[in-house]
């Protein structure tokens, strides 16, 4: 009987927050609008290295090398060819997600931190290769800019802070539906599995290579379309927008939420994208404070601030093997 | 004939700073198994507390007792101000969350990264600073038809001799052992009677000492710093540390030295512009088919 009645509490609270983030472009003003649509952006980006990492447990620290494939997709086809930008976003999810089949399958058998580094070169080696102009069609280091609004011929076309928050939102809404409908499929079972155990996964029949490259593909896919709508946004990409630290700080969303867990991967684009525009009144100080509170919050809280129900218990287990 | 060995010499000299770098975030991995995200700001602070030493000892030290002992001083007390720091930052940021394991650990390390790059753009302000010229030798030999600075020299004798020294400690004598034991199981290592917290103290003092060092060599090398310095060179290190190894310190000191030298003859005879992309690639190519590194031991899995 209790566990219905949290049920329908869980459902109130849920139904609570859209409500709330329908009505909010109509309460807040163009920039705080903006800041919300980069708060979507951050959740997309989030919710995408949360399959690869939160899901598989996989340590990808080059993750924005994908968004910046995307990014530079819609950019480039759009500026060269004209190509409307919503026509490009599966185009962009298509164009990461082969990029990262491409790039992962020589490297899917690391392990751990080794996979790590070797997410961070790849990263890197995307972006100076962005800046070194090959073929002259990235720009420079300067980037690809005059790229259109989220348009479809002129009848539709996205151009105010209001609709592009919609716009961004409607997709996360989309991907947090599809993301919990993965978990709960043989698909997510078999990722937590790799997880939690890999050997083990291994003797189960689980094919262990092909699940940690499906979870890249679809997280890189993900990544692309967080691209696309970035790039049509900003209206320009340049190659800085995708360097290491802005991985660093993705990875800290999955962290700071709570590994695996969707509404932690909210939360954590919340924190991250939301805390340095709280603290703008403190100017240069804002990103040293954003340090120290990154440090208090793994001291108090090192699960993560709304860790997977199920995965309390199983965090535990991780924790004491690594340790070890 | 002549580029060629000039190009390995200025290799050798950014490969020496690579090596003093990684290190530090091998001997942390090797005990802790955390990647020391700090660490690279760590070097930067040496950077510019060498750079202040330099400032103010100036017209004093150096004016009394010559450049090159004001610029072993400066060398000296940042390696000791960096080390301080280190202890600190493993005091107030990594052991309260030893026990919750690996990967909050690895937040809270890049927390300490972002607070100490922005602590010294606070500090020292964004704008690059530049090292007082006439604090650092300047005087450029010829042997033979080389050309080399007197400074790079001084760099490489004290770098190699660093890291002799270290390679002395670590491998020949007993509390050298007893780094390695705790690098290779750390439990097992308490149960014989090694002090962890005494290993965890060194290695956390020593590390940052020796990225400090190298700061204040790459402040005197390139003259010019600014408080991005340490996410460059500490990305770059981490390479290094790879290449040769995790874990493993004779694999940091080769793994960095190479590192230098592909980047000096990748600029030269490749592209300037694509020596990263070129260093990155040597480093993926080595990971697929060596993963444990040119100089690691492999390691059995457990089930």
């Amino acid at each position: 009987m209790k566990e219905h009645q949290n049920k329908v509490w869980e459902r109130g609270f849920f139904i609570f927050i859209i409500i709330v983030f329908i009505l909010l472009p109509f309460i807040l003003n163009d920039y705080w609008i903006d800041v919300f649509f980069f708060f979507g952006i951050y959740a997309l980006l989030g919710l995408s290295l949360n399959i690869v990492l939160g899901e598989v447990g996989l340590f990808d620290l080059g993750h924005m090398g994908f968004m910046a494939i995307g990014a530079y997709t819609t950019a480039i086809l759009n500026t060269r060819l004209g190509i409307p930008v919503f026509l490009l976003i599966p185009v962009s999810a298509l164009a990461a997600a082969g990029f990262a089949w491409l790039v992962c399958s020589p490297i899917i058998h690391l392990r751990g931190d080794y996979l790590c580094i070797v997410t961070i070169g790849m990263g890197e080696i995307i972006r100076m290769t962005l800046v070194n102009n090959p073929f002259g069609i990235t720009g420079g280091p300067n980037g690809v800019f005059g790229i259109d609004f989220l348009s479809l011929g002129s009848s539709l076309v996205v151009d105010t802070p209001r609709e592009s928050y919609f716009v961004i939102w409607i997709i996360v809404g989309l991907s947090i539906i599809a993301l919990i409908n993965l978990q709960h499929s043989c698909i997510g079972r078999a990722w937590n599995c790799i997880r939690e155990d890999e050997i083990a996964a291994e003797s189960n029949g689980i094919d262990v290579r092909y699940y940690k490259l499906l979870a890249f593909v679809l997280g890189a896919g993900m990544a692309g379309i967080a691209g696309n709508i970035y790039a049509s946004k900003l209206m320009i990409v340049s190659p800085e927008s995708f360097n290491f630290m802005e991985s660093c700080l993705l990875f800290c969303i999955i962290l700071i939420g709570g590994m695996g867990s969707i509404p932690g991967v909210l939360i954590g684009s919340a924190a991250i994208s939301l805390f340095p525009e709280l603290f703008r009144a403190f100017a240069q100080y804002r990103m040293l404070i954003f340090g120290v509170a990154m440090i208090l919050m793994m001291i108090f809280r090192p699960g993560g601030l709304w860790p997977r129900k199920r995965g309390a218990v199983e965090f535990k287990s991780i924790w004491l093997k690594a340790t070890r | 004939m002549k580029i060629i060995l000039e190009q390995l010499l200025n290799g050798l000299t950014i490969g020496s700073f690579y090596a003093l770098i990684a290190l530090g975030y091998s001997m942390v991995y090797g005990v802790m198994k955390l990647i020391n995200f700090a660490h690279g700001d760590l070097f930067a602070l040496g950077s510019y507390l060498g750079f202040t030493l330099l400032v103010w000892g100036n017209s004093y030290i150096t004016a009394h007792f010559g450049v090159v002992f004001g610029m072993i001083a400066a060398m000296l007390i940042a390696a000791i101000g960096v080390g301080i720091s280190g202890l600190m930052v493993e005091r107030i940021a990594y052991r309260p969350i030893y026990p919750a394991g690996r990967l909050p650990a690895v937040v809270s390390a890049l927390g300490v990264s972002i607070f100490l790059e922005n602590a010294l753009m606070v500090i020292w302000g964004p704008k690059p600073q530049v090292y007082p010229s006439e604090a650092i030798l300047s005087v450029v030999l010829n042997i033979g038809a080389i050309k080399i600075t007197l400074l790079q020299i001084i760099i490489l004798i004290i770098s190699f001799l660093l890291m002799g020294s270290l390679y002395y400690l670590i491998q020949k004598t007993t509390f050298g052992a007893a780094i390695r034991a705790s690098a290779l199981d750390r439990e097992t290592a308490a149960l014989m009677g090694i002090n962890i917290n005494m290993i965890i103290f060194f290695i956390f003092a020593l590390g940052p000492a020796l990225g400090g060092v190298a700061g204040v060599m790459v402040g005197m090398y390139y003259r010019k710093i600014n408080f991005i310095l340490g996410w460059n060179y500490g990305l770059k290190a981490f390479t290094a540390t790879i290449l040769g190894g995790i874990g493993n310190i004779p694999g940091a000191m080769v793994g960095g030295l190479l590192l230098g030298i592909f980047e000096m003859l990748g600029s030269s005879y490749i592209s300037t512009a694509y020596k990263d992309i070129f260093v990155f690639l040597i480093l993926i190519l080595v990971l697929i088919f060596r993963p444990r590194g040119l100089l690691g031991e492999k390691v059995a899995e457990k089930v």
